[in-house]
């Protein structure tokens, strides 16, 4: 029995299997339709996140199963003080699959001891979201074509924001990647990161402005900088407009790249690009759920 | 200079950085040996100038190296049978260690999670990193 944990619990050749059969699920939905017929996933869900809960019940619905579990801790038996080890052996009992999230990093692995079925990491603090990176991934792939020999942008909190620190992780795999990180001082990616890239000789450069940069990336990973992040509130004023994306500077990129978010916005994407075709987070939402359909499977050992 | 006599059976450990002794004293739990422990602090050293030395006259199985390892592998230890040295083991940086630390990160799970037990590997022998398996925060000294 497996469970997914962290992006990296997959090797690539592994990935490879899990995109390929995601790809099939977008080409033949029908074929898909009764996959998981007599199957229950459990969404186990101390805290709130509609837009994850959401991909992954619609994932499982899509496959013919069917979705039991709670949305935040406050209506489930944690509000009494049950513990995450006795609450996954109950949920074992019931379903056949849980997709947890929780505020606490470490929880899903904990739950994945215990359990006597497949665990899937929904997204624990600011450890691991390893659904989002698949997607990351699976949406590159899908789009590109491939998952190598590109440049990629990463642009606005890269010291916090735990997405572009798995996809980092999980891109440094692949053959002749190069990272550009556009970010203010204060938010720039860690230490940790930039020491593990200089280790395995894979270049980067670290930038302040999106615009420097535009005209040389095939793919641009947007986030949300928040203004909590900051000191001081003159900071963030004067570096939140460096990192809207809009249609001007759309116009110094390649003619095929593709900007993706992992969503939610605010406001670092105008929403005049959405109309723009190289603008693919919207589309990637939609490979949310299909490598979250095809994560099942693969769990449940039905592919 | 003070004189502590020869142990007939057991362990020496020398070589202790000095002040340490008593810190390993409690992670090896030796207050719960009904044996005779000597510890030995600031002894004179030729190389370090200053050492701490821990005389525990008991079965050598009953010590936990991997612990002993984690906290100062540079240690040495003796292993004593008729009052005379008999082996000396190396230590070597243990790659899992279990409650001999805590996780002081206060979004882990180990905060919260009844009798979880504190575990960490090791993620990087070569600067001695240790992750707390859960939520991977790096051990510092501050927290020990």
């Amino acid at each position: 029995m497996r469970h997914l944990m962290s992006p990296l619990d997959f090797s690539t050749e592994e990935l490879d299997k899990l995109f390929d059969l995601a790809n099939d699920i977008e080409q033949n939905p029908q074929k898909y339709a009764h996959a998981c017929d007599g199957r229950i996933l459990a969404t186990c869900f101390y805290e709130p996140s509609t837009r994850t809960r959401l991909s992954f019940e619609s994932a499982m619905t899509r496959l013919g199963g069917r979705v039991i579990g709670f949305s935040d801790a406050a209506s489930s038996s944690a509000a009494k003080g049950e513990s995450v080890s006795d609450t996954i052996r109950i949920i074992s009992c019931y379903s056949d699959i849980c997709a947890m999230r929780h505020p606490k990093e470490g929880a899903p692995m904990v739950a994945a001891e215990r359990a006597g079925i497949p665990v899937i990491n929904a997204g624990d603090g600011g450890h691991q979201h390893p659904t989002q990176t698949l997607t990351d991934l699976l949406t590159i792939r899908s789009m590109k074509g491939k998952l190598d020999n590109f440049t990629i942008g990463l642009c606005g909190d890269l010291k916090f924001g735990r997405t572009v620190h798995s996809l980092i992780n999980a891109l440094v795999r692949y053959k002749n990647i190069r990272f550009i990180f556009i970010s203010p001082e204060e938010l720039k990616v860690p230490d940790y990161i930039t020491d593990m890239l200089k280790e395995r000789n894979i270049p980067y450069e670290e930038v302040i402005r999106l615009e420097d940069v535009m005209p040389h990336l095939d793919i641009l990973y947007m986030t949300r900088v928040q203004k909590e992040r900051f000191f001081n509130e003159e900071d963030y004023v004067r570096l939140k407009d460096f990192y809207i994306l809009d249609t001007v500077k759309m116009t110094l990129a390649k003619k095929d790249i593709l900007v993706l978010h992992p969503l939610p916005r605010v406001n670092e994407i105008s929403v005049e690009v959405d109309d723009d075709p190289r603008a693919a987070y919207f589309k990637q939402a939609q490979y949310g759920v299909y490598v979250r359909m095809a994560l099942i499977l693969t769990l449940l050992e039905l592919a | 200079m003070l004189n502590v006599g020869k142990i007939e059976e057991g362990f020496v450990l020398d070589h202790i950085a000095a002040g340490k002794s008593l810190s390993i004293y409690e992670h090896l739990q030796l207050d719960k040996l009904d044996c005779t422990v000597a510890i030995i602090k600031n002894a004179r050293s030729n190389k370090k100038g200053k050492k701490d030395i821990l005389k525990v006259e008991c079965d050598i199985n009953t010590l936990d190296l991997d612990v002993l390892a984690f906290i100062d592998h540079n240690i040495t230890v003796n292993v004593i049978k008729n009052g005379e040295i008999v082996e000396k083991k190396d230590l070597v940086l243990p790659r899992q260690i279990k409650n001999v630390i805590r996780c002081h990160n206060p979004r882990c799970i180990t905060s919260i999670e009844q009798e979880l037990p504190h575990i960490f590997y090791l993620a990087d022998a070569e600067k001695e990193v240790y992750r707390c398996k859960y939520c991977e925060e790096k051990y510092t000294e501050m927290a020990k």
